[in-house]
């Protein structure tokens, strides 16, 4: 496709503006020295419709959940329903001053205040900060509090445990944090290994941080035991909420011994994801640690609402108030969800997945011998001898019109290698998903049969294949 | 699909090998290691006379998959650095027993090879 810029013919327009009445004012002469260029602005000379062609064709080559099917694991690409978008532009939120006096901005105040409530009923937390932009932000402020926890108690504690199947934000975030990452391997089932745990777990270790359903989409069934390994040795377990969606109205954090979390909003509760962010990474706090929570937190009295600076804060981890419009869309969506809404949102994502699983597990073989959760871990080991990488197998679906899972994540050694993590979310229809299943029986028969055709995919999207290594060897960052 | 291995060299469990001569240990990483690792992009720059202790990370890799660490099979000082795959770490994935080499250490203590893997133990541990 063409650039806008190789469409311009000199002296074409989209517009005509009337004739110069002010022939003897020199434009020039108008604009102070330090606004006026050089020499003129090389812009596009294009039609009014060659602009609306170009850009609708640009559009066009866009995927998006908007688009199809978009499993990618551990990303939660659910649809975005479109009323949430024209609630968080009304005019009461675009033009609320973020310099404004509370008085002027209780309904805004009341919707970040009634969204910790409600954040707060369903994961069993005491209270929200919603200040945190994205969910390792969130991460990042969790920890933060964890050492301001210790500190406050006159506590050293300096390592944190992270199993090896989380996602690379938690050691990143505790690394900078201050602590020292230590890591605890899975056992065949998935699940942290309890023994390792046990002999990891002492008094200079702050915590847990823990995913759960964890990164291979599966329930850690050891969690009381967990929690009372952690707990019995002073420590704190933090919940990473990324894989929350497989809980809602089934399971609360908070009950079963986690002490601190950050959810994503952008996940679990409809906002956009990626590209159509931005996001939200919000964090819950039990009592003991409510008022360690970034400021400023949203209280009421009396019917009023205003902002609140908790005791022993960490301090502010973000200008401002949050990201505003993201809260409304998360807010809206509960509300037309409703509480069994939430459990049923669930249960439908648990059932698609395992859908997905029952029916692809005799092509690709899964990286455990378990129902899933919201996710499954499916593995393109088969095909290797037939040269067919999980990659190829990843590109050739792009062809068939999906968009690919994730894919070699997670990675560790022996159980989850070559993996394919299909996270169908609760908004795909059973028509849907037999299509991406049926696409994925043909490609798994091409892998056989016709392994060039993989190896050479995608040949019918807009770009072929990329060339990886070298995008990460000679990246270019600007145009 | 078998993975090369080579008679004569030392093997770690996280596939590394070293091959020694003399006093001398030249180090890099198994064919199984750069098939799993999938195209490699980047190998951290290795400081020429670091003191190291088997098990300490030597280095650090990175390929379009995942970042893993390299763990010195031995303790030693690193003598020589292959500048060639620091360069061009896609070396390692066409010749990850040659040209792929990654350091030469000087061996403090040669007992400490007793604790690794010879080619055949090797093999059966990466059998598929």
């Amino acid at each position: 496709m063409k650039l806008i810029y190789e469409k311009s013919k000199k002296g074409r327009h989209g517009f005509s503006l009337p004739e110069d009445q002010f022939k003897e004012i020199n434009l020039k002469d108008c604009i102070p020295q330090y606004a006026k260029e050089e020499k003129e602005k090389e812009l596009p000379e294009v039609s009014e419709v060659e602009v609306i062609r170009h850009f609708t064709k640009l559009s066009k080559l866009n995927y998006g959940v908007d688009d199809g099917l978009y499993p990618l694991g551990s990303c939660t690409m659910k649809y975005n329903p479109k009323v949430n978008e024209k609630l968080a532009t009304i005019d009461s939120f675009v033009y609320a001053h973020p310099f404004a006096d509370e008085k002027y901005i209780q309904g805004s105040l009341q919707i970040m205040y009634e969204l910790g409530e409600l954040l707060s009923k369903i994961t069993a937390m005491d209270k929200f900060s919603l200040m945190p932009a994205a969910g390792a932000h969130g991460e990042l402020t969790g920890v933060l509090m964890i050492r301001k926890y210790f500190e406050d108690r006159g506590e050293k504690r300096h390592k944190m445990l992270i199993p090896d199947s989380a996602h690379g934000t938690n050691p990143a975030s505790s690394a900078m944090a201050g602590f020292k990452v230590v890591e605890v391997k899975s056992n065949e089932r998935g699940g942290v290994d309890i023994n390792e745990l046990e002999r990891l777990m002492d008094e200079d270790t702050a915590g847990l941080m823990l995913t759960n359903p964890n990164t291979v989409g599966l329930f850690d069934e050891n969690i009381l035991k967990i929690a009372k390994i952690v707990h019995s040795k002073g420590g704190l377990l933090y919940y990473d909420g990324a894989n929350l969606n497989a809980l809602l109205g089934i399971v609360r954090p908070g009950d079963i011994g986690f002490d601190v979390l950050h959810l994503n909003l952008h996940k679990t509760f409809s906002t956009p994801h990626g590209g159509g962010g931005p996001g939200a990474g919000v964090v819950g706090a039990k009592s003991h640690l409510v008022e360690f929570l970034p400021s400023p937190i949203v209280c009421t009295d009396d019917g009023k609402y205003f902002f609140e600076y908790p005791k022993k804060t960490i301090g502010r981890v973000r200008a401002f108030y949050a990201n505003f419009p993201v809260l409304v869309k998360a807010y809206a969506w509960i509300l037309s969800v409703g509480g069994e809404g939430l459990r049923e949102v669930s249960e439908a994502s648990i059932i698609n997945a395992n859908y997905i699983l029952d029916k692809l597990k005799k092509y690709y073989r899964p990286a455990y011998d378990r129902i899933c959760m919201h996710e499954c871990v499916l593995t393109g080991r088969e095909y290797k001898e037939y040269g067919v990488k999980t990659l190829d197998i990843a590109k050739r679906l792009m062809d068939y019109g999906f968009h690919p899972p994730t894919i070699y994540f997670p990675h560790f050694e022996p159980y989850a290698e070559e993996t394919i993590m299909v996270e169908p979310t609760e908004s795909e229809s059973k028509e849907t998903l037999d299509e991406f299943i049926n696409a994925m029986i043909k490609i798994a028969k091409e892998a056989k049969t016709k392994p060039e055709l993989l190896k050479g995919a995608p040949h019918n999207t807009p770009v072929g294949r990329l060339d990886e290594v070298k995008a990460v060897r000679e990246p270019k960052l600007h145009a | 699909m078998g993975y090369k291995v080579i008679e004569g060299l030392y093997y770690t469990k996280n596939d590394e090998w070293i091959k020694v001569e003399g006093d001398i240990g030249t180090v890099g990483i198994t064919d199984y290691a750069q098939d799993k690792l999938g195209d490699i992009v980047y190998l951290e720059e290795i400081e020429k006379g670091k003191k190291i202790k088997a098990g300490e990370t030597l280095t650090t890799i990175e390929s379009v998959k995942a970042a893993s660490d390299i763990y010195a099979p031995i303790s030693g000082e690193v003598i020589e650095v292959n500048s060639e795959v620091i360069k061009e770490p896609s070396i390692i994935n066409k010749d990850p027993y040659g040209k792929g080499w990654i350091a030469k250490i000087k061996i403090e203590n040669p007992e400490e090879l007793k604790e690794l893997m010879k080619a055949e133990e090797y093999s059966n541990y990466r059998k598929e």
